[in-house]
């Protein structure tokens, strides 16, 4: 054993000391295994912290969502409604929401309206999100005005903005009172968006919402849970079609690292072929080979994800947001979450240090058999 | 489903091995077919150097089958929010019906690839390589087991349909079948203690005997089999009930998690790496019988069955360990008195 | 110590350029004694070089070390053997480059998996009785011809074997460096090593500290020498 882990340590020390004396090469495959895993790494921090931070809005959001449906389409809902759901046992507290979409000529943009309840807003003001405070280069105190439904002119006077920390989903927020949302799109009072309901047992969910559907039969429930499915799953879809994207680039990577394995320099296969005369055996050189491989491949990594962590919780991600966070003509700027999952990791591993593996195991076998009477001849 | 980042580096992982064991199946019919350990031909010094490969080969493969075992098992435990009532990896498996085959198929698969390493190590400590033919036979059963393992696989995540919201109506009564873990713990917690208890006290018997006098191995690696099915029966049945310390949540997946502080790998790594050594063990004894092995298979028979045993034991001394933390009482304390003094010797 | 019987060795077997460096050598090398392989180039001194110190196997016939029969192990024990048995110094030398001539000594043992510190004590020993113990931290390849040479016998030495083999040793050093070689060589016969060379040095061959110079042509043996 002692033996054992001697020789080991003998070999890593000398693989150390053959990748510091080829520093060129290695240098160079270091910088580019690095860009690799920073990419990759990049893609699945953003897209990963994307979700959380879905996760960590919709947590706030009611469990159960009822929307009314006229043929197939959301269609307001009355108030009377929310009699009978208050009445089925189980129901902690129900509420009709309010909102909406606005477009705005003036930015190009789209804002999201919403009816807060708590704390409620003062007819004639307005509080909005850190998109449209770029959008539109508000300060509190400013007026904003826009077109009814019916023609006529509703003005708004900013009253303070929402910090940017809050989120992507606050970025094209524009808050606004119940009854000037009501005169924007002329919504009849005992109306409303959609029901939020709260449920007093979590376990009890999806019993309530049968009732619901039962005693409301042209509505459609929409659960919190499902929301959350809904959005793992298109994130995650998402971030893996980037990765088959980027499949090109891990493939130039393997060919690249296979390149750089067989390609030995004239200088290298000499040194093979002496260290096989001198006594090593070709299980020796492939472990010293793999060694260096693996030096490469846990700096790589290493450096590359610390880079990319950087690069998303530090700098915004400035390279890739347009393609994972969507359709939004408002990008948000704000800080993610820090935060790191170990599958991700696990997954990171498998997508670059294993096809650098396959990629230099047969160079690495290649330049290994050579055979020891080679200096000799 | 398969668009996953980890679906996808599981699919390719396990493509990738099965190739690269494919690949090598030319290379083992030639060595069937004309190796010569006396010759000093050409052909046969080229065959001598490319067993190398396939042995470095097979160590990447068994590594890439061990991290994607891994890597299984905690992508299903992720996904299980993708499903309504999947609770945790239990209930992604379920999804459909080739989750568990899927799982079993991937052990087996790292159990064979180590047992071929064991050969392979075995083989090259005699010079004339006695065991080349079998091992290059045993490629050739391995090389079909990874391409099956690789299918089940990729049939289970085509298979995998997110309930996602659609558009007309909600998922909300479609697909609500709850899944949970309770069903596999068919057997009671006393019985599957009692046989783990039973299982392990026999593994330790016939280790010591093969220790001290150089035989019984086999029976130590069929043993060390049971042990391995008697464990995991245990941990599904029993320990994971007090990791968790609700009687009814049988799961020998989420103490992998990081909520109960990664105890499963502590449990599943020394039982993995006892079973495989447990296996390399009965693969070392009956080479003994060959001359030029006399002298190198008995000592590596015998370092992997000692190997083995500390796997077992320590298993065992984390089972205690786990039972003695829990504030869960399942059996009362008499009656767990009654079958302890027949474990550890 | 070392016996051959019927040896044969061939190159790009089964090819168009197929070609037998050695047809047919029946030759024992005795223990103990400097034996020198003389002959034009081409004669196949250096294959025969190669296939007494288990750097290769021969394509047929029988190479016996102290009574193993060891033409038939595959390369794995043949390493085995020739690291524990054989020491070499290259006609090239064959010094890593970039490293310092200490670590070039201890190259050999590395897979052995001794500790490193008694390695490096040894290594400094063995350079020191060579003298060029005052070299030990230059790189290799700021050494002079014989400095180089001493480090490459340093380093065949490090492993401790019973037999060094020197292929053409003095093919690139003057007289008087080749003078003192010979005087290295007479230390290691002293020590009990076996030592076998070639050469068609007149210098070499006609040294007293020479027992036997074997000749060969064309891949045979054409004086065996007594």
């Amino acid at each position: 054993m002692r033996l054992w882990l001697n020789k080991q340590r003998n070999l890593l020390d000398f693989s150390l000391s053959s990748l510091s004396r080829r520093r060129g090469k290695t240098l160079g495959m270091l910088a580019v295994y690095t860009s690799i895993v920073f990419l990759l790494a990049s893609v699945m921090l953003f897209s990963h912290a994307i979700r959380r931070e879905a996760a960590t809005v919709l947590a706030k959001s009611p469990e159960v969502l009822v929307q009314r449906m006229v043929a197939g389409r959301h269609d307001l809902i009355p108030a009377r409604h929310l009699d009978a759901i208050k009445g089925i046992r189980g129901v902690q507290s129900a509420e009709g929401r309010l909102w909406g979409y606005l477009f705005d000529p003036a930015a190009v943009a789209n804002y999201t309206l919403m009816v807060p309840t708590n704390p409620r807003i003062e007819p004639g003001k307005v509080v909005i999100g850190d998109g449209v405070v770029r959008a539109r280069s508000a300060d509190p105190g400013d007026l904003m005005s826009f077109r009814a439904h019916d023609g006529s002119l509703v003005q708004f006077k900013v009253d303070h903005t929402i910090s940017r920390d809050s989120a992507l989903v606050s970025a094209d927020l524009f808050l606004v009172a119940e009854e000037d949302f009501r005169r924007l799109f002329g919504i009849a009072p005992g109306l409303f968006t959609d029901l939020a309901v709260s449920v007093r047992n979590p376990r009890e969910v999806i019993k309530i919402a049968e009732k619901i559907d039962a005693a409301l039969p042209d509505t459609r429930i929409i659960l919190r849970d499902e929301i959350l499915r809904t959005y793992e799953s298109v994130f995650d879809w998402r971030e893996g079609m980037l990765l088959v994207l980027l499949a090109g680039s891990i493939l130039a990577f393997a060919i690249f690292s296979w390149e750089k394995a067989s390609g030995l320099s004239a200088e290298e296969r000499r040194e093979i072929g002496i260290l096989k005369a001198v006594g090593w055996e070709t299980g020796d050189v492939i472990r010293l080979k793999m060694l260096e491989g693996l030096v490469v491949s846990l700096s790589a990594f290493l450096v590359g994800y610390l880079l990319a962590y950087a690069h998303v919780f530090h700098f915004g991600a400035g390279l890739f947001e347009p393609v994972l966070k969507g359709w939004a003509v408002l990008y948000p700027k704000y800080k993610l979450t820090p935060f790191v999952d170990e599958l991700q990791v696990a997954t990171l591993f498998f997508f670059t240090v294993f096809p650098y593996t396959i990629a230099t195991v047969v160079p690495i076998w290649r330049a290994a058999i050579v055979d020891p009477d080679t200096v000799m001849r | 489903m398969i668009f996953q980042p980890a679906i996808i580096a599981l699919l390719l992982a396990s493509l990738v091995g099965t190739m690269m064991v494919t690949a090598s199946l030319p290379f083992a019919v030639r060595v069937l077919r004309f190796w010569d350990t006396a010759s000093g031909s050409e052909s046969q010094l080229e065959m001598e150097k490319r067993t190398y490969l396939v042995s470095t080969l097979l160590v990447v493969v068994l590594l890439s089958e061990l991290a994607s075992l891994i890597l299984f098992v905690f992508n299903a435990d992720r996904m299980s929010s993708l499903f309504v009532g999947a609770m945790c990896a239990v209930g992604t498996l379920n999804v459909n019906e080739f989750g568990f085959p899927t799982l079993y198929l991937k052990i087996i698969v790292f159990f064979a690839a180590s047992a071929w390493l064991v050969l392979n190590h075995v083989d090259s400590r005699g010079f004339d390589y006695p065991l080349v033919r079998v091992k290059y036979g045993a490629l050739m059963i391995l090389a079909p087991l990874m391409a099956v393992a690789a299918g089940v696989q990729l049939a289970y995540f085509l298979g995998l349909r997110a309930d996602v919201i659609a558009s007309c109506c909600s998922t909300l009564f479609s697909g609500a079948t709850q899944v949970t873990s309770d069903k596999l713990a068919a057997i009671a917690p006393e019985a599957s203690l009692a046989g783990l208890v039973a299982a392990l006290g026999l593994v330790m018997v016939a280790g010591r005997r093969a220790l001290a006098t150089g035989k019984g191995a086999v029976v130590f690696a069929l043993l060390s089999l049971v042990a391995f099915a008697m464990a995991m029966e245990a941990v599904v049945a029993a320990i994971s009930v007090y990791v968790y310390e609700l009687p009814h949540h049988h799961c020998p997946f989420c103490i992998l998690k990081g909520e109960y502080g990664h105890v499963g790998y502590a449990l599943y790594l020394p039982l993995f790496a006892a079973a495989a050594l447990g296996l390399g063990g009965g693969i070392a004894q009956p080479a003994a019988r060959i001359q030029s092995l006399a002298e190198a298979a008995p000592r590596i028979m015998r370092r992997c069955v000692g190997s083995s045993m500390a796997g077992f034991g320590l298993f065992g001394a984390v089972t205690v360990w786990l039972i003695w933390r829990s504030h869960l009482i399942l059996i009362e304390p008499e009656r767990l008195l009654f079958f302890l003094p027949g474990g550890q010797p | 110590m070392i016996h051959l019987s019927d040896v044969r060795k061939a190159f790009n077997q089964g090819k168009a350029n197929e070609f037998w460096a050695l047809k047919g050598i029946d030759l024992s090398v005795p223990a103990g004694k400097v034996t020198v392989f003389r002959g034009p180039s081409g004669s196949g001194k250096t294959t025969l070089l190669t296939l007494v110190g288990c750097l290769a196997r021969p394509t047929s016939g029988r190479v016996r070390l102290k009574d193993r029969d060891i033409s038939g192990l595959p390369e794995r024990f043949l390493t085995d053997i020739r690291r524990s048995t054989f020491g070499f110094v290259f006609q090239q030398f064959n010094l890593l480059k970039g490293i310092s001539a200490l670590e070039n000594v201890m190259i050999p043992a590395y897979p052995l998996g001794h500790d490193r510190k008694d390695l490096s004590r040894r290594a400094h020993g063995l350079m020191e009785s060579l003298d060029i113990g005052a070299k030990a931290q230059s790189m290799a390849e700021w050494l002079s011809g014989g400095e180089a040479q001493r480090v490459a016998i340093a380093r065949a030495l490090i492993n401790d074997p019973e037999v060094v083999i020197a292929d053409e040793p003095t093919a690139n050093l003057d007289s008087e460096r080749s003078r003192q070689f010979l005087g290295i060589v007479e230390t290691l016969k002293a020590s009990g090593k076996t030592v076998l060379m070639t050469s068609h040095d007149p210098l070499v061959c006609d040294t007293a500290v020479v027992d036997h110079v074997v000749t060969l042509h064309d891949g045979q043996l054409v004086d065996s020498g007594a």
